[in-house]
């Protein structure tokens, strides 16, 4: 089943709300997925010459500023970090090859969630209220956020398989629905240099688009790409670092309904996951057509 | 006249209140607020209610509908008056896809646009949407009638039984055994009912009438090769 929901200001005045409105967004979308959550949030943009990185330890205790200190010696840069429960968010004055790198050979046991100028991804296994207390969702800031509530189906609960997944720099997609070619199609991918750490349909959607965009695509013929190429059924709701869209498959039979006022653009799978947002009553609120991409970006 | 208010009662509380008026009506008319889009809002009512619901519904509101009026004074979701087999359900905003899937009877208006699947193997119902329909309508229709003032999705009355096609607008494609058919005198006067019933102010005559060729009711042994 899986519910998923997305939340792009078009008003900068309530950025330093995003996380509260996105909450019960998030929370109203437990029926449909309450075996893992997460959500992609963009904001607190990094400099040009700088990555940022959000990294995940098992262990609450995990020394991550040792691992700072030891990561600003080792590339000979630095580094900036702060850390949300298990998970750390580090930016680096680097590229980002060099800090996946060095992670890879240092810091095995650690997972990364995400890495861009602008994404923060947390994620976990458990009931999508639980993980907004985890990460304190409620306090976060930032100029569009997308999540995730899943019903395992095609793989295991595990945190490995939840959404959202991110394949590139700032590249971010949550998705309702199944893929039937993601097998052949993960293969194809990697052919062309796209590493996936899981085995979910989801991720090759993901990987997909990194794909497409790296080969000099906009984000429209980037999904229009998609629409020919990905079989199966889906809804998936996708993020960039300016950038925030929603496409359905042409049978359009996984849900989806989106509202739009001149604060913002909304979407989730259920209205009622819509139905907290201020200014909601005299939105204008609609079914997205199959097929038809539906794209907001920022300058 | 009774108020619910769906941000203090269950939809379990507000249906099982509704359904204790079929064994006798104490209280014939209803208003429900802030349904918020949960679902199955005034499900299975079996007398004659009228329910008026202020805000967007979830999926199936209305469903299996008996004899009660129902107004949406906002969207629905998927399923709006599935199965309904009396009475008649109005969306004065959009329904979502699947309207009045599997109706046996009663009348179904939208007076928005339906998505995908508006009347999916209806039964008997009449339905009447003012704007737009989606893809695969009316698809394994039996009977009863679909009014579109406006366009038509892909692939309508794909498999269709006996149920009639009316369309104003444009159709993007017709479904498998779905052929256009002739106007005739009869077919005027049910769509002018039709539409006098849903309180929808068209001119029958700018319709075309779409139906079953019928070629799918018998095996065709010419078509033997293909199993």
């Amino acid at each position: 089943m899986c519910g998923i929901v997305g939340l792009y200001l078009k008003n900068k005045a309530l950025e330093s709300k995003l996380g509260e409105l996105f909450t019960p967004m998030l929370i109203a979308m437990t029926e449909r997925g309450p075996d893992s959550a997460g959500f992609a949030v963009y904001g607190d943009e990094v400099e040009q010459d700088t990555i940022k990185f959000t990294l995940l330890h098992e262990s609450m205790d995990y020394d991550w500023g040792q691992l700072a200190d030891q990561m600003a010696a080792g590339l000979d840069t630095q580094v900036d970090w702060f850390q949300n429960s298990n998970v750390a968010v580090f930016k680096v004055k680097a590229d980002a090859a060099s800090v996946t790198d060095y992670l890879a050979a240092h810091a095995a046991d650690i997972k990364v969630l995400s890495a861009g100028k602008s994404i923060e991804i947390l994620k976990e296994v458990g009931l999508p209220e639980k993980i907004t207390k985890k990460f304190n969702l409620a306090g976060m800031k930032g100029s569009h956020i997308i999540g995730h509530t899943r019903m395992a189906t095609e793989s295991a609960v595990t945190m490995q398989g939840s959404h959202p997944f991110s394949t590139g720099e700032d590249l971010c997609l949550v998705h309702n629905g199944s893929l039937s070619n993601h097998n052949r199609l993960r293969e194809e991918l990697k052919r062309e240099g796209v590493v996936f750490a899981t085995e979910n349909d989801s991720e090759v959607a993901a990987g997909y688009l990194t794909w497409r965009l790296q080969q000099g695509d906009s984000l429209t013929q980037a999904l229009q790409s998609a629409l020919k190429t990905l079989d199966g059924f889906y809804t998936f709701t996708i993020g960039t670092r300016n950038g925030f869209a929603v496409v359905r498959d042409p049978i359009a039979c996984k849900p989806a309904v989106m509202a739009e006022t001149d604060d913002y653009v909304a979407m989730a799978s259920e209205y009622q996951a819509l139905s907290t947002l201020p200014g909601i009553e005299n939105a204008r609120v609609w079914e997205p057509e199959p097929e038809k991409i539906y794209i907001w970006e920022r300058d | 006249m009774k108020t619910v208010n769906l941000s203090e009662v269950s939809i379990r509380e507000l249906n099982q209140a509704l359904h204790d008026q079929k064994a006798q009506c104490t209280e014939e008319t209803w208003t429900v607020l802030e349904p918020k889009g949960q679902h199955n809002i005034a499900c299975g009512l079996d007398q004659t209610l009228s329910v008026d619901i202020h805000g967007h519904a979830g999926y199936y509101c209305a469903g299996m509908n008996q004899k009660a009026n129902v107004t949406i004074h906002g969207n629905a979701g998927q399923g709006v008056a599935e199965n309904m087999m009396s009475g008649v359900v109005r969306v004065k905003g959009d329904a979502s896809q699947s309207a009045g899937a599997t109706a046996h009877g009663g009348l179904l208006v939208v007076e928005g646009n339906a998505g995908a699947r508006c009347g999916i193997s209806m039964k008997g119902v009449d339905i009447v949407v003012k704007g737009d329909v989606g893809h695969m309508s009316c698809f394994m229709g039996q009977a009863g009638n679909l009014v579109v003032c406006g366009d038509a999705g892909d692939a309508l009355g794909d498999s269709l039984y006996e149920v009639k096609i009316y369309v104003k607008g444009s159709v993007k494609s017709l479904g498998a055994d779905c052929i256009e058919k002739e106007m005739r005198s009869e077919h005027l006067a049910e769509l002018t009912d039709l539409l006098k019933r849903a309180g929808i102010d068209e001119d029958p005559t700018q319709f075309k009438r779409y139906g079953s060729a019928r070629g799918l009711y018998n095996f065709k042994v010419d078509n033997a090769s293909a199993y």
